[in-house]
């Protein structure tokens, strides 16, 4: 393999992509949206960002994922929205 | 650049495609059975959708260079009617033997509820009475991680599944190390938006190894890209990885676990 220089590569890609990531929360918080279970959880999984983990990909991907462990009794919907409810608490969206 | 599109959902797909794929080195199209976007309203459906798999579409893909192969079997998100879904499972082995039918797939839970469970339980035990390979299809987002767990408990559990002969596609950061740990093997899928991007599932191939994986753009009607195989393959040139590793990761690999079928000749 030739290594190639990983911020040569994709520091302005992922620069951009972080601002998109900080003006999308500035949206969420005008638009008075934080109580919402996804921005919840999208706010728990951006702390995972400045944290030491050594798979913070994979760790992102935990906070927004349902950890329990059986099977629910019915499903109600084909779809997934990206974040975890919580239980007891509705997946319904309106978009 | 030669290439094995794995996993695509071609009858959703226009000709074209086919001509883009094949100018980009693809040989062969996998094209598992999956949702038609609605639930089907009786067992005569999936007869026609099977057939379509199995007789119309590798006529279609012949027509533009590539070889066409499919695999049987019922999406999980039509197994909460499991009478109907133990209909099609009864259905499905009188098209086991045609000639591009690899396998059954894909397979797997969507929103993990018990029916998904049980339905899935029966196809499992489908091919392993019928000594196919399998194909699985993991949850979609907040879902694969408690998804990709349970599936993995039903296929362990079963003694007759050899886990060499068994795929787990949609794998992410959070699931393929999980997948590789019981000798299956795990597929990635290349999604503008959801699943992986080319530089995440190079990621993965540079921290898991190379044996037991494969890249597939599982397009379909949804946001998807046909050609998203050949542009990873570009992007892991631009990362500095040599030829060679690029033709084991797009073309050596799907082979050599796709050989598993005697059927799978290209």
């Amino acid at each position: 393999m030739n290594q190639q220089p990983m911020l040569d590569l994709y520091f302005l890609e992922a620069r951009h992509q972080l601002i998109e990531v900080a003006a999308f929360l500035d949206r969420v918080e005008r638009a008075g949206e934080t109580a919402d279970f996804r921005a919840r959880a999208f706010a728990e999984a951006v702390k995972i960002l400045g944290s030491p983990a050594k798979n913070k990909a994979g760790e992102v991907l935990r906070a927004f994922s349902d950890p329990t462990v059986e099977p629910i009794a019915a499903a109600t919907t084909k779809a997934a929205c990206g974040a975890w409810p919580g239980r007891g608490e509705s997946q319904d969206i309106t978009n | 650049m030669r290439y094995i599109e794995p996993h695509a959902h071609m009858v959703s797909r226009v000709t074209d495609d086919y001509d883009r794929m094949v100018l980009a080195g693809c040989e062969a199209v996998c094209e598992p059975a999956f949702w038609a976007g609605y639930d089907r309203s009786s067992v005569a459906g999936f007869y026609d959708y099977f057939s379509q798999l199995t007789d119309y579409e590798p006529k279609r893909a012949a027509k533009h260079g590539v070889k066409h192969f499919s695999w049987l079997g019922l999406n999980s998100k039509e197994a909460e009617d499991v009478t109907l879904a133990a209909e099609v499972v009864a259905l499905i082995p009188q098209f086991l033997d045609r000639p591009n039918v690899l396998g059954i797939g894909e397979i797997g839970l969507n929103k993990n509820s018990r029916n998904e469970l049980r339905v899935l339980e029966m196809q499992v035990d489908l091919a392993a009475r019928h000594g196919q390979l399998i194909l699985v299809h993991t949850p979609h987002l907040e879902d694969k991680l408690k998804g990709t767990r349970l599936i993995l408990d039903v296929l362990k559990s079963d003694r007759r599944i050899r886990p060499e002969r068994v795929i787990i596609d949609h794998v992410e950061e959070h699931t393929v190390a999980m997948v590789l740990d019981t000798g299956m093997w795990a597929g990635m899928t290349l999604y503008p938006e959801t699943k992986c991007t080319p530089a995440r599932a190079i990621d993965m191939l540079e921290q898991y190894g190379q044996e037991r994986l494969w890249l597939n753009s599982a397009c379909d009607w949804g946001r998807s890209d046909p050609l998203a195989v050949p542009k990873t393959a570009v992007e892991m040139k631009r990362r500095g990885h040599l030829a060679e590793l690029v033709d084991q990761v797009i073309y050596q690999n799907p082979g050599r676990f796709l050989r598993q079928c005697p059927k799978f000749t290209l």
